[in-house]
């Protein structure tokens, strides 16, 4: 029923889409445009090649026994007609032809005989061909017989004397049997086409039906419904799997449209509410401030709102610009055991103002293959969330190691941490702890550190420190990332 | 100072021509890239703010591409809203100086320019540097205040060489952070203020009267009171 409705609709379409179609792709009408008639044509194809190659056969095989057996019949004769002019000579061999000709009740044998001057002794043609030369032995070529023309299959003895004999068959049942093929053929060409026609339309309607399935679902999605899947057959055929397929990357993209309006959403709060702060304080000051320095100390607060609209700004589009993969193109070796030292430099000052104590624990030598410049900021993110956490007198620990090709930067602090469905989320942007609520940030930080992570081909993963918790960020050790690229080359 | 400022929208222009002049300087400003180009090629300036993206057919890095070809070496500051670490690149590459993102503080312009024009000099290789009663010495790696040695850890003494080297200009903690660390991020946490405190407590606090100040909403600044 569906398969009826598809096709009314294409055809009601195909007059005015004509045009359309035409100048898009004047080469081809619309209807050699077909992926179901490409398919039929090949299956009517294949089937008429199959089609011919059973005739070749049959005639290969047919033909092929007549002539055998024309060769033997035509060899006994020369053998028995040879043994007769031994024994009796000329005469004898006159008489058995005759007889032999007498008896020949399928009117096929051909005999001749002739003198050395090639006159005609004896038998059932007139004269010696004129293009058959006494040497050659075997030979087919045209005869006239009392006024009938025909094919015969000839062989030709030397006797003794000079004589020349010629024994041979009419195989003109030969040429009657190709023309009996060749008919047949045609009959069989005729079914061929009728019956390459019908498979074509049912390969067709099979088409058009499973495309119709997916193309429905693909329109409904477009037109906004994201809910909608392909109907699965339950044949578990290639349709299905093509279905199952889509249905899949339906799932993520509708997973990732998910995650954008949930960014999207994140984005109107982060950004509206300092946006809005700012407004109403310039708002607020240009009304009711009394003084110069109301409105100056207004003016700064509101440049200060701002500012930090700007940093989640910049953090988006650096986010952005990390996912986008084109940072990749500036990758390159570097040992990373200097930049976590820097780091450590650069932060166990604060750490100390902050009554903690910074622990580094790193190999001598720390080889990655990336972006020297991220993986310092990822780094730098994650130590920002340890000294912003812990409380005083706690210990913050940085430390990295080599296992496996894979190197594990490590980022422990002994702070509030986070509960598990927290730390599930925690690389989600602007997503923030419960502990994070009365902290200033805007949720940005371990996204980058995932987004850095992804990038290298490594990952981030949170565990609980108890107390506190441990940012691990993994990834492929320089090595592995050589020996990776040396992989993919060979394949 | 004489300034060219090649920006072409009117209030950022206007801004930032403003502060420079207030700060003391002569600006000359062009909005286009054809009438920027005929200005610094034809004229002396000791430093160049130049936008990225230009009206008129020529944009900023022609602008200092063709500069750059004629041996022009005056300092260079991009003012772009092409933040990408690839536009940074891209723009130092060309030969720019310093490249400060949109939306920008002008605190933070002013003292980038003014280090520009320092650096543009080119003090030739100094041994020494001597803020009134502070010196360092470059080749020993020791600092002495009032003939007093002071222990510096290595890093604090690349901090106390920047500072130097800016003496008498506000230096950002953006520019402490790039100059003394190499590092192109901004860290949420305090990180530079602890490590310039931790340096006053050993330059600044055993001796009678502070060298390292703090300017407002800006950064630092090292210079004796007495200038």
């Amino acid at each position: 029923m569906m398969d009826g409705a598809t096709l009314g609709h294409a055809g009601a379409q195909s007059a005015p889409g004509l045009q359309v179609a035409g100048a898009r792709s004047p080469q081809h009408p619309r209807f050699l445009r077909s992926a179901a008639l490409r398919f039929a044509a090949m299956y009517a194809l294949l089937f008429g090649l199959s089609a011919l190659a059973l005739a070749l056969f049959l005639w290969w095989e047919t033909a092929g026994l007549l002539d055998r057996r024309i060769d033997n019949a035509i060899a006994a004769d020369v053998e028995s007609l040879a043994q007769r002019w031994q024994e009796g000579g000329l005469p004898a061999l006159i008489i058995t032809i005759e007889n032999r000709l007498a008896e020949n009740v399928d009117d096929n044998a051909i005999y001749l005989l002739v003198d050395p001057e090639l006159r005609r002794v004896s038998g059932n043609l007139s004269s010696w061909p004129t293009d058959l030369t006494v040497h050659r032995v075997w030979a087919e070529l045209p005869i006239e017989r009392a006024g009938i023309r025909s094919l015969a299959r000839v062989r030709t003895f030397t006797l003794p004397g000079g004589f020349h004999l010629l024994v041979g068959r009419d195989v003109q049942v030969r040429a009657q049997l190709r023309d009996l093929l060749t008919g047949a053929l045609l009959w069989a060409l005729l079914v061929v086409l009728v019956l390459g026609v019908a498979g074509a339309v049912v390969i067709r309607g099979l088409f058009r039906r499973a495309m119709a399935n997916i193309s429905a679902t693909a329109a409904a999605i477009s037109a906004g419904d994201l809910s909608r899947r392909v109907r699965i057959s339950g044949r578990g055929d290639e349709f299905d799997r093509l279905s199952e397929t889509i249905n899949e990357m339906l799932e993520r993209i509708s997973k990732l449209m998910d995650g954008v309006r949930q960014v999207s959403n994140a984005i109107a709060h982060d950004l509206r509410t300092p946006i809005t702060r700012a407004r109403a304080r310039l708002e607020d000051a240009a009304l009711h401030a009394e003084s110069e320095a109301d409105l100056r100390a207004a003016i700064e607060r509101a440049t200060t709102d701002l500012d930090g609209v700007v940093a989640v700004f910049q953090a988006l589009l650096r986010i952005a610009e990390i996912e986008a993969g084109t940072r990749r193109a500036a990758f390159a070796s570097f040992d990373a055991a200097p930049v976590l030292a820097g780091l450590v430099d650069l932060y166990s000052a604060a750490a100390e103002e902050g009554g903690l104590t910074l622990m580094f624990v790193c190999p001598d030598r720390l080889p990655l293959f990336g972006d020297r410049d991220l993986v310092q900021q990822a780094i730098a993110n994650l130590l920002d969330n340890a000294l912003k956490f812990s409380p005083e007198g706690s210990i913050v620990r940085l430390s990295a190691a080599i296992a496996g090709g894979t190197v594990t930067i490590t980022v422990a602090d002994q702070g509030p941490g986070m509960s598990e469905v927290d730390r599930a989320r925690a690389t989600e942007r602007f997503f923030r702890g419960e502990a994070a609520r009365s902290t200033p940030g805007a949720g940005l930080g371990l996204a980058l550190v995932q987004a850095v992570a992804l990038l290298h081909g490594g990952s981030v993963q949170l565990s609980e420190n108890a107390p506190g918790l441990a940012a691990m960020l993994h990834l492929p050790g320089a090595a592995e990332v050589a020996r990776g690229i040396v992989a993919t080359a060979d394949a | 100072m004489r300034i060219l400022v090649v920006e072409d929208d009117r209030d950022v222009a206007g801004f930032v021509v403003k502060g420079l002049r207030e700060s003391g300087h002569v600006v000359e400003h062009a909005d286009n890239g054809r009438d920027g180009l005929f200005l610094a090629a034809s004229e002396a300036f000791d430093a160049i703010v130049l936008d990225r993206m230009l009206p008129g057919g020529i944009d900023g890095l022609r602008i200092l591409e063709t500069l750059r070809s004629q041996r022009n070496t005056v300092p260079v500051l991009f003012l772009s809203a092409l933040g990408q670490v690839d536009d940074r690149v891209l723009g130092l590459k060309a030969g720019g100086d310093d490249y400060l993102t949109k939306p920008f503080a002008f605190s933070e312009l002013l003292a980038r320019v003014e280090a520009l024009t320092r650096r543009g000099k080119g003090d030739g290789p100094a041994t020494k540097l001597v803020v009134a009663d502070l010196e360092i010495d470059l080749l020993s790696r020791s600092v002495r205040r009032a003939g007093q040695k002071i222990d510096l850890q290595p890093r604090e003494f690349l901090l106390l060489e920047y500072l130097m080297r800016h003496a008498g200009q506000v230096v950002t903690r953006t520019m402490l952070l790039e100059g003394v660390w190499d590092y192109h991020f901004d860290p949420q946490t305090n990180v530079i203020d602890v490590h310039v405190s931790r340096l006053r407590q050993k330059v600044d606090k055993p001796f009678s009267g502070p060298l390292i100040h703090t300017v407002r909403n800006a950064g630092y600044m090292l210079r004796s009171d007495a200038a």
